[in-house]
């Protein structure tokens, strides 16, 4: 079967870079399942898992808490603010940041700008994917 | 001419520093590859970043209504300065050089009746600095204590700065810092985060540019990936200059050790020399005594 390059990047690491033959990637307005030969892209990320698919099977599943991808016909490449495999992710830190997320949007007010708020919102949701991610793993 | 108890005493205090130099060289060196790693890791993420704003930044900057984080307030009054140092010491003139070249900026553009503002990442930057530029500190932060500095930390940076341009408090914004290019050369670099210098369009990829389709739209895109790519900038400044410490420190340290050598030597000459000398003496005594018997 036809493959693309897949890579993950965070600030701290490149997590992967190969041949792969599908990846699904939550993208903001809703979970993209991307092939090889793909339209050229670049859209924005949500919290959410990146699913990998080589050989006719699912070999990866990854955190992503927000960030870019941009694809290409032979390539895609995810710019991810962090990423963390499923198997590695603690449901205990995912609450702890729901936690941390809902405090932080209690304490913006009305005077705050729009933006504010809703960088504050995608954390809480980011937090929430994470948990859920936690708990499926 | 020094008795032989305190040439001994010397030497031994100069024994003692030369094991503590030669230990900080070890441990430089351990933390330098750590940093190097770090910063190595780092660059794929800079770079892939790189190349979508300059495919997505060409079309917008030119369009009006364009984000301030790219084109900046227009104006060219106000500048700030971000300087990242060490916050330690003991690494020859690695933060002098930093704060000689951030101090050569202020004044210049001082000269041009700009107004400065500075913002230190470091503790040596912001103590070499508040002795002449007491007055325009904005405000500095410090990793001390931290074992690595993580993106987080670049990013609380980042958003410092992004809350001050949307305040309206300085109109271009630049980052000095040391530049690390190897263990033994660390050049001090000014680079401009804002207005952001777009990078040249890849030449090589050769044709028309792929054309891309936003989702959701370019200003939406360009909104939130400006400030990701100014906390990149700082965190890839912060982590050079880690490296470079560490590598500055190490020959700091290096030299430290084979000073001390040097004089452990000499001083030990200098003991051989004044033992003989006072043996010799006593002999003489001791014949010059038995003949006058």
């Amino acid at each position: 079967m036809a493959t693309f390059l897949l890579e993950l990047v965070s600030p701290e690491k490149l997590l992967l870079s190969r041949q792969v033959e599908m990846a699904t990637i939550p993208a903001s307005e809703g979970e993209m399942g991307v092939l090889p030969g793909h339209s050229p892209m670049i859209v924005t990320l949500r919290g959410g898992v990146i699913r990998v698919r080589e050989n006719g099977a699912e070999t990866e599943r990854l955190f992503v808490g927000g960030g870019f991808a941009e694809v290409a016909p032979e390539r895609v490449t995810v710019l991810a603010d962090e990423a963390t495999p499923l198997a590695t992710l603690s449901r205990a830190a995912a609450e702890q940041r729901i936690a941390e997320a809902e405090a932080a949007l209690r304490a913006i007010t009305n005077d705050d700008s729009e933006a504010k708020r809703d960088a504050a919102m995608d954390r809480l949701l980011a937090a929430r994917a994470m948990l859920a991610a936690a708990q499926a793993a | 001419m020094a008795s032989l108890k305190d040439l001994r005493g010397r030497i031994n205090s100069v024994k003692n520093t030369r094991k503590i130099t030669q230990a900080m060289k070890m441990v430089a060196a351990a933390k330098l590859r750590r940093a190097q790693a770090q910063a190595e890791a780092a660059r794929p993420y800079a770079e892939r970043m790189e190349a979508i704003l300059a495919s997505l930044g060409a079309a917008v900057a030119s369009a009006p209504g364009a984000p301030q984080l790219l084109v900046g307030t227009g104006e060219d009054r106000v500048h700030l300065l971000v300087v990242v140092t060490a916050d330690r010491g003991l690494a020859g003139a690695f933060n002098t050089n930093v704060g000689r070249l951030a101090r050569a900026r202020i004044r210049a553009l001082e000269a041009e009746g700009k107004v400065v503002k500075i913002l230190t990442v470091g503790r040596k930057g912001a103590a070499y600095l508040k002795r002449e530029f007491a007055s325009r500190f904005v405000g500095e932060i410090t990793y001390l204590g931290k074992k690595r500095v993580e993106f987080t930390d670049a990013e609380a940076v980042a958003i410092r700065v992004t809350e001050m341009l949307e305040a309206g408090e300085f109109d271009v914004c630049s980052l000095v810092y040391n530049r690390f290019r190897n263990v033994i050369t660390q050049v001090p670099t000014e680079q401009r985060l804002i207005p952001a210098p777009l990078p040249e369009q890849a030449a090589e990829t050769g044709g028309p540019q792929a054309l891309y389709e936003y989702e959701p739209g370019e200003e939406e895109i360009l909104a939130t990936l400006l400030p990701r790519n100014l906390a990149i900038q700082v965190y890839r400044a912060v982590l050079e200059s880690t490296a470079g410490f560490y590598g500055s420190q190490m020959t700091a340290m290096d030299n430290a050790t084979r000073n001390a050598g040097d004089m452990i030597n000499k001083l030990t000459l200098n003991y051989n020399r004044t033992r003989q000398a006072n043996i010799t003496k006593e002999l003489i005594e001791i014949i010059s005594g038995a003949e006058a018997v």
